[in-house]
């Protein structure tokens, strides 16, 4: 007998089987997907501080003695001496010449917000690139890259709980119908059938005229129809599993089926689940940027890739809109994908190290 | 006169740097002609790899040769151009495989698939090719070969399958025939047939056969020479009787020395009866048309009764396809059924759910495949252990850890393997995780469903060993599933001979074994015991 190797070690608690650690080589090895992991979580990262990257208000400002953060409180306008209750507007050349007389202010680098208008445009808007407004601005006045930062993040951030909740959901109703088949299964696969075949867009648009869409109901909307994707592959992982002889043994041991699907079945599943995720991420990005390029999207004002891509189409005289808009849509997605195809060589068992 | 093929100083690989897997080193071996030579081996131990070597099958350039070389009458094979290779393959070296339903092309029928290698090598015309496939159809015994030409794959049996392979392979009439485990995936019966068939095929054609095979009865039926390959080197080779009456080398002694052997020690005859079975069935309804109705069942248990007292076993004998582990699992109510079963006195098949609960500690399965029998993503702790934590027993977890400790090392394990995953183990180490998963609830009743068929010989002699020893620790009561009756008769104090579903024969082990009455009991003997093809027609071709 060969002695196996010693017990795996441990990374932040986490046990890294010799099945991990395969997995991780293979992700490795696939160059592009790593690069473009690390970009995206650079952006992702980059983005979910955007408040202090881009903001209309200063990060720090030192006045009379004492320090203030305009970022996380309102300060009104008379703290520095002004002559309003209102929250101050820092970029009001009176209350910055306030402020800088007895003290100082730190800037982020760009420094609009997303709903920030630039009123000090010298051309009519959507204005150019310019040194203050390094992609221009949009038409209502306000600056793209601003706008682009948070939009990616809304973008991301949308993504992410769609495809975790539909993930979760999906999964859930994969493990049950494939693990006790039979008529479960059939009616299960045949609601799916029926419920697939519902237009989803002409739904959102109706239900868009009743309802004021936000960032909520749009996920809720979207999640009734985006868990179908999880079903198949995590019932045809279930189907399999079921007739194995451990999920036998653990039946004659008398483990409870919820148990069974929970401990015994759904590791297993989860392969198929964790490779389908990056491609569903991707796909719901895509469909909240459609819906917003065709104004069934979030709310007016917020700041969203489709909407700017329809300003880009109604000012083709400023490319600049179309033009960042489509880059940014493009990488992110591109990225996306990639880091798909890593994680399924990662999961894939026929791969082989050489 | 130089032999027909020789092998020497063969040397096979599987990657490269220090991923290589040497697979076999320095192997040389010579086969004359019209000779059987015979390579035995346990599972990895790179016989099949020296075979696939010479047909140059091996998945280049993954697999390379370091060195060595192997030439057929006189040609050197090793290096040989590809056109070479494909002109000798099918044509003067042929190959049968283990697994006959996935050797054979589902999609085709058996006519186009024999005929093939005749157009390929041969370049015959459309009617020669028939009458010459209708020749060795009838040659290899396939009944009604005229009528059965245009027939599928699937619509023969295993052993008839084989015969269609047999018969792939004998169309070009080879001078050397190499078949990797012939008749390892056949039920006895059908296994001595086939062998039969070789055997008699060879001396008519006159051609020499290289046999791959891991069990020694069918090498001391069929070989003139022996070699003895153990992890990728050949220890010992020789005339059949050499290396069988006087081994020299210490593996040849131990796998000669390993098959399960002894009888199962005697017990009280007046035990309490255990687990009863009165007339159980399982019928699975066959279902037709659009709304499905039930147009028959398949009868896979079809009324048996059965007793299984305390510290006895009971050996379920029968073919694939005999219903035995259909048996196993009705009993053990993983599987519905009609008719009635009894714990102890008390019935089952009652109960549901939770009410099943406390019998599950009481009675327990280990199943035939080591590999899909344990959860491969989780520890040996945890699957030992989850008895334990779904009946509430065995405390906190330090003392549960005493208790799967104490399991593991019942069945022979140590304790520092606790943290290890299922695929860090061989299969004869699977399987004793699983009687240690099975032991751990004290059970009074195991149903072991072929626990020593996925395993090589010397480890099925130990795992015989350790559920005998467990038996007379426990006094445990068993029902002993297999299809082998040398296990049977190291295990069983009664034997019940089971076929289609249905008790052919039923008694003490002695009776079976020694004075069968039923015609298919005494073919299954011959062909188990003396691999002696059976005549009689008591067993379907």
């Amino acid at each position: 007998m060969t002695r196996a190797p010693e017990i795996p070690g441990r990374f932040l608690g986490i046990r890294i089987t010799p099945l991990t650690q395969r997995r991780l080589a293979n992700f490795r090895r696939n160059r592009r997907g790593v690069w473009s992991l690390w970009l995206f979580m650079v952006l992702f990262l980059g983005s979910l501080f955007a408040e202090g990257v881009a903001n209309d208000k200063p990060l720090l400002v030192r006045f009379d003695g004492a320090f203030y953060a305009p970022v996380f409180v309102d300060y009104p306008e008379t703290t520095f001496g002004g002559e309003f209750l209102t929250e101050a507007d820092y970029r009001d050349p009176f209350v910055s010449d306030l402020i800088k007389a007895k003290g100082w202010m730190v800037w982020p680098p760009i420094r609009y917000s997303y709903d920030t208008i630039n009123y000090d445009l010298k051309v009519p808007a959507p204005a150019p690139p310019s040194l203050q407004n390094w992609l221009g601005t949009d038409d209502q006045g306000r600056d793209v890259v601003a706008r682009l930062i948070y939009g990616f993040r809304i973008s991301v951030l949308f993504g992410l709980t769609l495809t975790l909740c539909s993930a979760f959901v999906g999964v859930s109703i994969g493990a049950f119908q494939g693990f006790y088949g039979g008529l479960t299964d059939l009616l299960g696969q045949r609601f799916i059938e029926i419920w697939g075949g519902m237009p989803m867009l002409y739904l959102l648009i109706i239900m868009a005229s009743v309802i004021t869409p936000n960032f909520w109901w749009l996920l809720g909307l979207m999640l009734l129809f985006s868990w179908m994707g999880f079903v198949g592959v995590v019932r045809a992982e279930f189907l399999k599993a079921r007739n194995l002889d451990f999920v036998r043994a653990a039946k004659a041991l008398g483990v409870g089926d919820f148990k069974i699907i929970y401990k015994h079945v759904l590791p297993n599943a989860m392969v198929a689940t964790v490779t389908f995720m990056p491609f569903t991420l991707a796909g719901s990005i895509t469909t909240l940027t459609g819906l917003d390029f065709l104004g069934f999207g979030l709310p007016a004002g917020s700041p969203s890739l489709g909407e700017l891509l329809n300003q880009g189409k109604a000012n083709l005289q400023a490319p600049w809109l179309g033009l960042s808009g489509f880059f940014v849509i493009a990488i992110m997605l591109s990225l996306l994908v990639f880091i798909g195809e890593a994680v399924r060589d990662a999961f894939d068992p026929r791969k082989t190290l050489r | 006169m130089s032999p027909l093929l020789e092998i020497s100083d063969l040397h096979a690989s599987f990657g490269f740097g220090e991923n290589e897997v040497r697979a076999v080193r320095n192997a040389s071996l010579a086969i004359e002609k019209g000779e059987t030579h015979a390579l035995v081996g346990e599972s990895g131990s790179g016989k099949s790899v020296t075979a696939l070597s010479v047909m140059q099958l091996l998945p280049y350039p993954l697999a390379h040769h370091p060195g060595g070389s192997i030439t057929f009458q006189g040609e050197q094979l090793m290096a040989a151009p590809s056109w070479k290779m494909r002109e000798i393959r099918g044509n003067r070296i042929a190959m049968i495989f283990q697994e006959p339903l996935t050797s054979l092309n589902p999609l085709h029928s058996i006519e186009k698939q024999i005929s093939e290698v005749l157009f390929l090598h041969k370049a015959l015309s459309r009617d020669e090719a028939h009458a010459r496939v209708l020749e060795l159809l009838d040659l290899v015994g396939l009944p009604e070969a005229k009528s059965r030409l245009n027939a599928l794959p699937h619509e023969f049996s295993g052993g008839q399958q084989q015969r269609v392979m047999i018969a792939m392979a004998l169309a070009n009439d080879p001078d050397l025939l190499i078949a990797d485990e012939p008749t390892t995936a056949l039920d006895v019966t059908i296994q001595a047939q086939v062998l039969a068939l070789l055997k008699d095929l060879q001396q008519k054609l006159g051609m020499a056969l290289l046999l791959i095979t891991h069990d020694l009865g069918i090498v001391r039926h069929m070989a003139d020479t022996v070699s003895v390959m153990n992890d990728g080197e050949i220890v010992e080779q020789g005339d059949l009787a050499q290396v069988f009456e006087n081994p020299q080398h210490a593996y040849t002694q131990h796998l000669l020395a390993a098959e399960p052997k002894g009888r199962p020690d005697p017990v009280a005859e007046n035990a309490p009866t255990i687990m009863a079975g009165h007339d159980v069935k399982v019928w699975f309804p066959i279902k037709k048309g659009v709304i499905r109705r039930t147009a028959g069942y398949v009868k896979a248990v079809d009324g048996i009764s059965l007793t299984v007292r305390q510290g006895h076993t009971l050996g379920i004998v029968g073919e694939s396809g005999s219903g035995k582990s259909t048996l196993g699992r009705a009993l053990l109510r993983l599987e519905k059924s009609n008719g009635e079963v009894a714990f102890e006195g008390r019935s089952l098949q009652a109960l549901q759910g939770k009410a099943l609960r406390p019998f599950r500690r009481e009675m327990q399965i280990v199943f035939q495949d080591p590999y899909g029998s344990l959860s491969p993503r989780l520890t040996i702790r945890q699957i030992v252990e989850e008895g334990l934590l779904v009946h509430g027993i065995g405390g906190d977890f330090d003392e549960r850890r005493h208790l799967v400790v104490d399991a593991l090392e019942e069945v022979g394990l140590e304790a520092d393997m606790l943290n290890r995953y299922p695929h860090e183990f061989s299969g004869g180490q699977r399987q004793r995780i699983a009687i240690a998963r099975a032991l751990i609830l004290k059970p009074k009743f195991i149903v072991l469903d072929e626990p020593t068929s996925a395993l090589d010989m010397s480890v099925q002699a130990q795992i015989v060993d350790l559920l005998r020893d467990l038996q007379k620790n426990h006094d445990l009561a068993y029902l002993f599933i297999s299809h082998d009756l040398k296990v049977i008769r190291a295990m069983a104090h009664e034997i019940l001979v089971m076929r289609e579903g249905r008790v052919v024969e039923q008694g003490t082990a002695d009776a079976i074994l020694d004075n069968p009455q039923d015609p298919y009991t005494r073919a299954l003997m011959a062909a188990a015991f003396e691999l002696k093809a059976d005549d009689t027609g008591a067993v379907r071709v």
